[in-house]
């Protein structure tokens, strides 16, 4: 909305207040901190939003991430800036001048309005981005003290009260506080105000606690010598699969994509990916995942380096972890499977509880079970091992689609996608819908009575009920070809006793022959 | 169905094998249909669970299936409500309205697409392994011994049971695998039937079906016309003898 007044209001007390304002919403005279009564009273049809304050400070921390691309030292600052220390970084961008080019155009494509100043210390370049006069400015080195000098003592990063203060005893700019005493300074306004001249003019360091790295989540096994057969990749992807699900769970996070890649002695590079339906970091969950595609990798003449990747993650409470891991290295704190549990029942018949996976477990903790009682880790692995095998667009549930036209009516989805909607069969529907229509030879005496017999592939059927029609007309909110279709869908059994739903496409017109289709099967 | 006693003797010693096969293995636990005469032939008084089963279609159904779709839904929806079915098939034509009138929550089917045979039997074994799983449907046009009694003992292993609903491609493939020999615990044919000309209503009545189970291990074969499954999937008997023939006008007897 940008040239619509906007502004994001806030709660405070039981006071509604302003704490953000579109350019728009600002040439109205609403700034931020007006209480939002005052700002509709200002302008009625003023467009407003609820602040998210967490939801900025996440999108700001991203926003400093993002800036790892000019220096690995960055910090989000306050609830609307960062802090990136180039010290050393710039000539890898073209010079302080292109680094803050780059970094001010690359913001503005990503739509983020925003001020950069470089300075030798974070205060000055604070000063600068806030209240200098240029959007993107650059102090040279030692020339702080006047640059900064002619600015408004709000630029030493002072809370308002005590800029206010200042202002009041004519201390207008920073540069009107360079001629007094420190001494005066701080009895009179506490060290505050010192230590922020200090900093800005860089007598006083100022360290920024910069963001810790992202985890890199991936593992890498090199070899002394290159392996080449298929027992020697297993065990090495077993063990890099081990290793990566133990930082996994260090970070309570499972994999939802893992890549494994295979670099070759002649400098080829294998690579086989795998999938999950849900978050996973069951080692031997994976490690099956990847047994069946480890054919795919050719050794050539041998591979000297594996690196295993998770490039997709989610979160993973430790609850929905199996119990064994396959290793018994691993398996000392987790207990050992039971043995099968042999009970005779009174006529004889033998019942066997297997171990691990049964409702009689006595000591193990049940699986977790939503609330249908449906062992979804479980099911999790069957998808996932159907789904490397056969595809990810093979599997999948069936879930319902508002709409009458009997093929989109219904849409395969993927697993645990939270499921909406309800099927609907107050009409008859059939078991079988056909892929797409099958045009038939119908014998229709009657233009708008169900035909008398019809011709579907190759099969001559003479119908002896029918019922109908039921007519289905187009969407026409999606185009003009489906806006115009129209059938009208009968139910018919034929001799044998098969029931069919058959559709006459259109409507009846008096020269054109009608065109008859076969959509789906009844039971 | 009238037994000799050289025929009833045979039967007895059948039964006695077929106790012995499955001592150690599962408990018995069954599904019964509900139909008195239908759950009589069956050992267990009702179609074993932790088994294969197999259903085709008859009379014209042979390549689409489905009446035996459908026979298979109603027995899916009386079978542990509430836990998934996995779906395999070749063809995705199941159509989900369809489904859930005739009671199968369509919501508890897990559909797998493969075109090749091999690869839907890969995945039926899969599912049949996963105890999450209430059932295991196959869509599949041949299948060998070997290959059956696979997914017999891995239905076996995990209490999950398996259908394999038949679907021959060409005439070809069905006269060559109709009777060939597998390990399914009971085969069973379904044909449509013409409706019921007595009613005297016109359009299409309520659905009916040959269903006949023509091989049962530790049971004896039958022949009944039911009516399609309600939305509970319960199906109901049309007439009490069995083995008539469809020319024969239908009587509601029983």
């Amino acid at each position: 909305m940008p040239d619509r007044p906007f502004v994001l209001a806030l709660s405070v007390g039981n006071r509604r207040l302003v704490s953000a304002v579109n350019a728009a919403a600002e040439a109205l005279g609403i700034a931020p901190g007006l209480s939002l009564a005052d700002a509709r009273a200002l302008h009625p049809a003023l467009a407003v939003a609820e602040a998210d304050l967490a939801g900025d400070a996440a999108a700001l921390r991203r926003l400093a991430q993002w800036c790892n691309r000019y220096s690995p030292w960055t910090a989000p600052h306050g609830v609307d800036g960062v802090f990136l220390d180039v010290t050393g970084c710039a000539h890898l961008r073209g010079g302080e001048a292109s680094l803050v080019r780059d970094l001010v155009e690359r913001l503005l494509r990503q739509g983020i309005v925003c001020r950069a100043a470089l300075a030798d210390t974070a205060g000055a370049a604070w000063a600068m981005a806030r209240c200098g006069s240029s959007d993107s400015a650059i102090v040279p080195p030692g020339a702080a003290r006047q640059v900064i000098a002619p600015l408004p003592v709000v630029a030493l990063r002072l809370d308002p009260a005590l800029a206010g203060e200042l202002e009041r005893l004519g201390l207008r700019r920073i540069g009107d506080l360079y001629a007094l005493p420190r001494a005066t300074l701080a009895v009179r306004f506490g060290d505050k105000v010192a230590e922020c001249l200090d900093q800005a003019l860089g007598a006083a360091a100022e360290p920024l606690l910069p963001l810790p790295p992202t985890p890199m989540r991936w593992t890498r096994c090199r070899f002394a010598e290159p392996i080449g057969t298929p027992e020697a990749i297993m065990a090495a992807v077993h063990r890099l699969i081990q290793r990566l699900c133990r930082s996994l769970g260090d970070e309570m996070l499972g994999a939802r994509r893992l890549v494994l890649s295979s670099h070759r002695v002649d400098g080829e590079v294998a690579e086989v990916t795998v999938g999950t339906a849900r978050p996973s970091r069951d080692a031997r969950h994976l490690f099956r995942l990847f047994a069946e595609r480890l054919g795919a990798i050719d050794p050539g003449l041998g591979v000297e380096d594996m690196l295993l990747a998770a490039p997709v993650v989610e979160r993973l409470a430790a609850a929905q972890l199996r119990i064994a891991l396959s290793p018994p290295e691993e398996n000392a704190a987790c207990g050992k499977p039971e043995s099968a549990r042999v009970a005779a029942e009174a006529d004889g018949n033998i019942v066997v509880f297997p171990a691990g996976r049964s409702a009689a477990r006595p000591r193990a903790p049940a699986p977790p079970a939503d609330q249908d009682g449906v062992d979804a880790a479980e099911l999790a692995i069957l998808v996932d091992r159907l789904a490397n095998r056969l595809g990810l667009r093979s599997v999948g549930v069936l879930v319902p689609r508002e709409s009458h036209v009997p093929e989109r009516a219904q849409r395969l989805a993927p697993l645990f996608a939270p499921a909406k909607g309800v099927w609907r069969f107050d009409r008859p529907r059939p078991i079988r819908l056909l892929p797409r229509p099958e045009p038939i030879e119908a014998m229709a005496p009657v233009p708008d009575d169900p035909p008398i017999s019809f011709r579907w592939r190759r099969l001559q059927h003479r119908v002896r009920w029918a019922d109908g029609p039921e007519r289905i007309c187009g969407e026409w909110w999606r185009g003009n070809e489906d806006g115009e279709a129209l059938r009208d869908y009968y139910r018919v059994e034929d001799e044998a006793g098969r029931r069919f739903w058959l559709y006459r496409d259109g409507l009846y017109r008096p020269l054109a022959t009608p065109r008859w289709f076969l959509h789906g099967l009844f039971a | 169905m009238i037994k000799t006693g050289k025929s009833g003797r045979l039967e007895a010693l059948r039964r006695r094998l077929w106790a012995l096969e499955r001592a150690g293995r599962q408990s018995r636990a069954v599904l019964p249909f509900g139909l008195g005469p239908v759950d009589e032939v069956l050992p267990g008084k009702g179609l074993t669970l932790a088994a294969l089963h197999e259903i085709a279609g008859a009379g014209g159904e042979e390549e689409d299936g489905a009446v035996a779709a459908a026979f298979l839904a109603g027995i899916l929806a009386r079978l542990k409500p509430g836990l998934p079915v996995l779906w395999c098939l070749a063809v995705g034509d199941l159509y989900a309205p369809g489904l859930a009138a005739l009671g199968l929550d369509p919501q508890r089917l897990i559909l797998v697409r493969s075109p090749r045979t091999q690869e839907v039997l890969w995945a039926m074994e899969e599912g049949l392994r996963n105890r999450a799983l209430a059932a295991v449907v196959g869509e599949i046009d041949t299948l060998s011994l070997p290959a059956s009694r696979r997914l017999l003992l891995a239905a076996e292993a995990s209490g999950v049971t398996g259908f394999a609903l038949r679907r021959w491609r060409s005439d070809r493939v069905a006269a060559a695998q109709r009777l060939a020999p597998n390990a399914a615990q009971t085969r069973w044919r379904v044909a449509p039937q013409a409706g019921d000309v007595s009613a005297g209503e016109p359009g299409v009545g309520r659905p009916r079906w040959q269903v006949e189970l023509w091989r049962c291990r530790g049971g004896v074969a039958g022949s009944w016309v039911m009516e399609a499954c309600d939305a509970t999937g319960h199906m109901s008997l049309v007439a009490a003898m069995a083995d008539r023939s469809a020319a024969q006008p239908d009587s509601y007897a029983g």
